[in-house]
């Protein structure tokens, strides 16, 4: 078992035959995910690495039978290639674009919901599932079939995680980056309420930064939901207040969505707080005691 | 992307919202030919710079003479206006607004943002206008009144008129405020705005609602498609090592320390400055090259942390996913050299091809301390800056 994705996942691309859409579908392919069409419009017809091209999401649906897709579009076309997605019955939607307007997000987000959609990102390194699937631009190499579900809304610092659970032994059921722009389509509770219905997964690792309160909603959660094992780390304790930092989400507004009040929010909860990156691996072993 | 009171103030009358007859001006002649053609015998003239609290710190005054703008307009364009909001170096002046003066009754507080944990846009009305709205909602939550707007639906008039009710306005003020909520909704989706303030908002001697302030942000991601509102852009008001590093598709924000930080990713690069924190040294800056992270990225990388003095080590903090480490390896050394930097530089490399990374560097002519985890790291680089 593990989240979302599986190894008889099917999966396409939209801005398949794109430098980005290219690149990563290959890599996808190479790690043994069942990519099975991409999309591209005008080039329907065509082959791209060794697979069929379409020209709407709904072609590929109709011809693959395709419950996934993964974005690669430019930001300007990210909010009509989600909304196609959906409208296609394209279940989970992962979307990697980064500097998605913040209004066509909240158009998005409404939509999907409504439609029963589940949406990852967008600015997001995608999901895996090791050994199965992997969908989105993260090194598929540093990951290991395993125990551990990840869920993060930054790139490299899931990657920090999962290296550290890979080299200790653990592995992971799935990663999950849900992104670092304000309106993501999925938040922590989301994902975290899955990790704790898979049997897979045995401990959690959750990483989240400043801006916003999506770690204390997490921390709500956790309290009541999650029975599992939970590691938290928070990037941004050094981060000024005012300054967006790197990711659109990034930023401590008004006083609000510091590091301290995170970290305070997820130990009221119960959650293992690490300060120092570099710790996860090893604070995950002792509190597990594997 | 901020724009200033004037510009703000340009867009609401574009949008039907009713906002006091104003000229922006560059010098103090100018600005006493602005109140002449604006008419009456008193006006208040504004610094304007991209920051509150100008009110307190001198940047506003009502004025009734030729003498008494120019003296305002002489003392402050061209130098800094330095409010609670800035750093202890304040922001430019360059333009300074001459306004109608307005007869106030009452004021009021009306603003909107993105509210994270609804998704939705969420407009705020207070009472209590004219002080900080973050005080407000911290001491006294129920004092601030609420619309949540759909995004499929967008604004309706009634969610203004609630408002208004709530606020105690009468009479044709309920129709006016109703108009000036649905003028902002309109301005808020048709221009992606990420914030509207305007504290405040007033009622007049006339028993008219108006803006008598005006504070907006736009959303950068979305200046592609507002081009018009992009030229508004005054980079005078901004980081000027943010803007340089932003044209090369860098992140790059300035703190107060010593170790200059060069990292893939924001979150790691956030982590990064947070490790230093921790291990007794001060972070100079947060500096995200990206994934691409190419010789070239790296090069303007080193350039931008070198441009701050106060650097006394550079620690380099690469995870590599899709690009390999010994490529960057190589991006390192040439920038290490066509930059020339003397401060010593530390790297970690981890991931794709981390090893020979790590042996490019060793094998290399330049001096640069390769690490051999993350913590070492980060304890070496707080050691060559002199730390502890």
């Amino acid at each position: 078992m593990s989240i979302l994705i599986d190894k008889s996942t099917k999966v396409i691309c939209q801005g398949f035959t794109g430098s980005q859409g290219t690149l990563h579908s290959e890599q996808s392919m190479a790690y043994g995910t069942k990519m099975v069409g991409g999309i591209t419009p005008g080039k329907g017809g065509q082959e791209h690495l060794g697979l069929p091209v379409f020209n709407t999401v709904r072609e590929a649906v109709e011809a693959t039978g395709a419950e996934a897709s993964v974005i690669y579009v430019p930001a300007p076309f990210a909010k009509d290639g989600m909304l196609e997605a959906a409208a296609a019955g394209i279940k989970l939607i992962v979307c990697i674009t980064e500097g998605v307007p913040t209004l066509d997000m909240l158009v998005v987000k409404a939509s999907l919901d409504a439609q029963g959609v589940r949406l990852i990102g967008p600015n997001c390194p995608g999901i895996i599932t090791p050994g199965e699937c992997k969908i989105g631009i993260m090194p598929g190499d540093i990951h290991l079939p395993g125990k551990v579900g990840i869920v993060s809304r930054s790139g490299t610092l899931t990657y920090e995680a999962v290296k550290q659970t890979t080299d200790l032994g653990f592995g992971q059921s799935s990663c999950v980056g849900i992104g670092g722009d304000p309106i993501p389509g999925s938040n922590f509770i989301d994902i975290l309420g899955m990790f704790e219905n898979d049997p897979q997964t045995e401990a959690i690792v959750m990483v989240g930064e400043i801006g916003g309160t999506a770690e204390e909603e997490a921390a709500e959660f956790i309290k009541s939901n999650v029975s599992k094992p939970v590691v938290g780390y928070i990037a941004g304790v050094t981060a000024p207040p005012g300054k967006r930092m790197g990711h659109a989400g990034a930023i401590i507004a008004g006083g609000k969505g510091t590091a301290d009040e995170k970290f305070a929010a997820l130990q009221a909860a119960g959650v293992h707080t690490v300060k120092s990156l570099a710790d996860i691996g090893k604070t995950l072993q002792e509190v597990t005691g594997w | 992307m901020n724009l200033h009171e004037y510009q703000a103030k340009q867009l609401f009358a574009e949008y039907g919202l009713p906002v006091s007859q104003g000229i922006a001006v560059d010098t103090a002649e100018e600005a006493v030919a602005a109140a002449k053609e604006i008419g009456g015998d008193k006006w208040v003239i504004k610094a304007q710079v991209h920051a509150g609290g100008r009110g307190k710190a001198g940047g506003v005054k009502l004025v009734s003479s030729d003498d008494e703008i120019r003296e305002f307009a002489n003392r402050l364009v061209g130098t800094n206006l330095v409010t609670f909001q800035t750093d202890e170096k304040g922001q430019p002046v360059s333009k300074i607004y001459v306004e109608t003066c307005t007869d106030i009754e009452r004021e009021l507080y009306l603003g909107a943002v993105i509210d994270r944990s609804t998704q939705r846009v969420t407009f705020m009305a207070s009472t209590e206008g004219g002080v900080e709205i973050e005080k407000v909602a911290e001491e006294t939550p129920e004092k601030i009144l609420r619309a949540t707007i759909d995004p499929m639906t967008g604004a309706s008039p009634y969610q203004g008129r609630d408002i208004a009710f709530q606020l105690g306005l009468q009479g044709k003020q309920i129709n006016q405020f109703a108009n000036v909520f649905m003028g902002l909704a309109r301005l808020f989706d048709e221009c992606d705005i990420a914030l509207i303030e305007i504290n405040p908002l007033v009622v007049t001697a006339d028993g008219d609602i108006h803006c008598l302030d005006a504070k907006l942000s736009i959303d950068g991601n979305a200046l592609y498609r507002q081009k018009s509102i992009g030229k508004m852009r005054d980079h005078s008001q901004e980081d000027e090592r943010e803007n340089q590093a932003s044209e090369f598709n860098l992140n790059y924000v300035a703190l107060e320390g010593n170790i200059g930080c060069m990292v893939n990713g924001a979150g790691l690069a956030m982590g990064t400055m947070d490790l230093v924190k921790l291990h007794g040294g001060q972070p100079a800056n947060f500096l995200d090259v990206g994934g691409g992270a190419t010789k070239e990225a790296v090069s303007e990388a080193f350039k931008i942390i070198l441009s701050d003095e106060g650097v006394k080590a550079v620690l380099i903090n690469i995870f590599g996913g899709i690009v390999r480490c010994d490529i960057i390896a190589e991006g390192i050394i040439g920038a290490v050299k066509d930059v020339g930097v003397t401060v010593p530089v530390v790297v970690r490399f981890e991931g794709n091809n981390a090893a020979l990374g790590v042996k490019t560097l060793a094998e290399s002519d330049v001096d640069i301390i390769a690490a051999t985890s993350l913590t070492d790291a980060v304890e070496q680089a707080v050691k060559a800056a002199g730390g502890e």
